[in-house]
């Protein structure tokens, strides 16, 4: 099992009467809401957190991209993966990923991953999401029914971008490139391993499976609600006839943790209600541009990712949030047991444990994801060998760091003197 | 009596409505599209000899991959003007329409002497913002689009059960696939430079609008003024964008102007 530390990295401090006196947390969100001198703590705090899951032994830690966004304050998750590449030993850093339809031109992403790829010494998850309608479109003005087009062309143009040796020409559609050269490129090969987010089109399915990248379904609805998309995938393995290792397969959740499931009720359930209450309350206008989803995607019924459940999150107590499965929460016992249905029902190997949940303040994070990691995911990792035996090895979807890695701060404390150099580069001056 | 026809272009097949006799006349649908019970074309087809094609993906036409950007879409609708067998037929457009319409004109300023444009699309000013349709919910619809929102509403809705389900996913798909081909010139600003190319027009050309448009507001009526030569602007009073639904008649006078 591969376990990763996931933050959103939601705007803590939208006021309590939010959904009444603002449309959307997306998008258009007002402009007054954020403060800029707050979100210096907020940012540190949160990367400050991703660095203490690596330190737990979690097998990554997890950023992602969205713009004008009240939940995600991280429109560039490159910058938030450069610090934790240098402050962190071994967790991958997952970043799930960038929008590669919105840069201009994409071997951007291509350079940046590589970067990111070399200062962490080859520890780096790709993930290519299409992006969100609210983000690719109605954010960043891509047309909708030509995204996924571009999409696409990104895509092939990076990865060849980062397993051709000799400069190309590129004469895409949507670039236009004479001398195609990225430099530096990543450690790992062919190249980092590529994580999908998709949301229950067949497209994506297939696009996957070609590639042999892992198809993650990010959702905030819980396990219970993704199994019909995820038997859906599962079932496009098998008509494929490739192995269904659960690695193919990645899916979001939102856990909690406590000593008993009361106290994680009276802990935690203020911050899942400002999460689902006031963080998802997006304008339906912005949730999905016309021609953003393939027609197809449209007719087998599959709702936008970002589809509130009918009568909206609003009305969902906690009780109903952990029984239908939207969050885990618990005790250590409890949530291994969900967790282990979770697993085991939608046949997923990389899980994006979304510990920080909307205004959470560190210390009960900290509380929680340190429960996780001791109680839980030994357990859990303990139970892949006899449930999964052929694939316990499958590193197919996943880092190869190099052997040795370099810490970041290894310069002497002083700098040298003179003599030092000169006593250093004796041999070579030729004394 | 309208029907609907298919011609074969470049590209793809094309389905068009046609119907009445008189001068030949092009009618360009705006994003909402057509149906052989549209109001309008039966009020043009009194007098003329009305070809409407659809762009593709709309109603129970094919989509058209190809057709990607603005040159596409002109091109492509001199392809069917050309297929149908017509030469220097009048020319109106509306909304979206209109924009086609200007840029055929604009592309070939030879082969155009009549047009008509009816709230076109295809400027943008940004003290009048033009609202994001592609963010507007159905029911916010009526309101932007006509003058009088109840009655707008009505036609909107005539003959629909908005509550079933299954006219809801049947919504969605045909939304998808209309106004997904209309965002490639339309999304997420109405604009693809018909500013600088707006003085090659050289036809005799209406410009048609609703006072109380609020989609695309007169101001823009204005602009257009001032970029075609002799253009000459007939407002309609009490009319929203859907000036061709509200005042039909008048609609159809000022396009008969033109002969």
């Amino acid at each position: 099992m591969k376990f990763t530390w996931f933050n959103l990295m939601p705007w803590p401090y939208l006021p309590d009467d939010f959904r009444e006196t603002n449309r959307s947390v997306w998008v258009d969100i007002d402009q007054r809401l954020f403060d800029p001198a707050k979100s210096h703590a907020v940012y540190n705090t949160y990367m400050d957190l991703l660095e203490y899951a690596d330190t737990l032994g979690f097998d990554g830690v997890g950023v992602n991209e969205h713009h004008q966004n009240g939940y995600g304050i991280m429109p560039s998750p490159n910058i938030i993966a450069a610090g934790l590449a240098r402050r962190t030993k071994d967790a991958a850093i997952v970043v799930l990923g960038n929008s590669i339809a919105l840069y201009n031109p994409p071997i951007r992403v291509a350079e940046e991953f590589a970067m990111l790829d070399c200062i962490s010494g080859g520890r780096l998850v790709a993930g290519f999401p299409v992006g969100t309608s609210m983000d690719t479109n109605y954010c960043y003005g891509q047309i909708p029914s030509l995204t996924r087009e571009k999409y696409q062309e990104a895509h092939d143009l990076i990865i060849k971008a980062w397993t051709t040796r000799e400069p190309f020409a590129w004469n895409g559609r949507y670039n236009k490139l004479r001398h195609v050269n990225i430099w530096p490129r990543p450690i790992q090969q062919p190249h980092p391993p590529v994580h999908i987010p998709g949301g229950g089109s067949v497209e994506t399915y297939d696009f996957c499976l070609d590639n042999t990248y892992s198809y993650s379904y990010l959702s905030f609805s819980g396990y219970l609600r993704a199994q019909a998309l995820m038997n859906g995938y599962w079932k496009r393995v098998e008509e494929r006839g490739v192995d269904k290792s659960p690695y193919r397969a990645g899916f979001a959740q939102t856990i909690l943790v406590a000593d008993t499931d009361e106290e994680a009720e009276r802990l935690y359930s203020e911050h899942v209600s400002y999460f689902y209450n006031r963080c998802l309350h997006v304008y339906p206008g912005f949730a999905d541009a016309p021609g953003y989803r393939t027609i197809k995607t449209i007719q087998t019924g599959a709702l936008s990712q970002y589809a509130p459940p009918r009568g909206g999150y609003a009305t969902l107590t906690w009780k109903e949030l952990t029984e239908q499965g939207h969050v885990i929460a618990g005790s250590p016992e409890t949530v291994r047991q969900r967790m282990e249905d979770l697993i085991k029902g939608l046949n997923v190997g990389n899980i994006f444990c979304l510990m920080h949940v909307g205004n959470m303040p560190a210390d009960k994070c900290m509380y929680s994801t340190k429960l996780f990691a001791e109680k839980v995911m030994p357990k859990l990792k303990a139970m892949f060998p006899s449930w999964a035996p052929d694939y316990v090895d499958d590193n197919r979807f996943w880092t190869s760091p190099l052997k040795d890695q370099v810490t970041a701060g290894r310069l002497p404390k002083e700098a040298p003197t003179a003599a030092d150099l000169k006593k250093t580069y004796a041999l070579e001056a030729g004394e | 009596m309208i029907e609907l026809k298919t011609v074969e272009t470049r590209h793809v097949p094309v389905r068009y409505f046609e119907g009445g006799s008189g001068p030949a006349l092009v009618f360009l649908h705006g994003a909402g599209g057509l149906t052989a019970e549209d109001p309008f074309l039966a009020e043009l087809a009194k007098t003329h000899h009305v070809y409407a094609p659809l762009v593709p993906g709309y109603g129970d036409s094919e989509e058209c991959p190809e057709i990607r950007d603005m040159l596409d879409f002109t091109l492509h609708t001199w392809d069917v003007v050309e297929a149908l067998g017509l030469k220097d037929p009048i020319l109106v457009g509306h909304s979206m329409g209109g924009m086609i319409a200007a840029e055929m004109a604009a592309i070939a300023p030879n082969d155009v002497s009549r047009l008509a444009l009816i709230a076109p699309a295809g400027l943008w000013d940004d003290d009048h913002p033009i609202p994001d349709l592609f963010a507007t919910l159905p029911f916010e619809m009526p309101a932007l689009l006509f003058h009088d929102a109840v009655a707008g509403a009505a036609m909107l809705t005539a003959g629909r059960d908005v509550e079933d389900p299954g006219f809801l996913q049947a919504y969605l798909v045909t939304n998808a696939r209309q106004l997904g081909m209309a965002g490639r010139i339309l999304f997420p600003i109405p604009e693809r430079g018909l500013q600088q190319r707006l003085y090659r027009i050289k036809a005799k050309t209406v410009l048609i609008w609703g006072d109380s448009d609020k989609l695309i507001p007169p101001a823009y009526a204005h602009a257009f003024k001032k970029g075609i030569a002799g253009s000459q602007l007939v407002s309609i009073p009490e009319a929203g964008h859907m000036v061709i639904l509200e005042k039909t008649a008048q609609v159809a006078e000022a396009v008969g102007s033109l002969g």
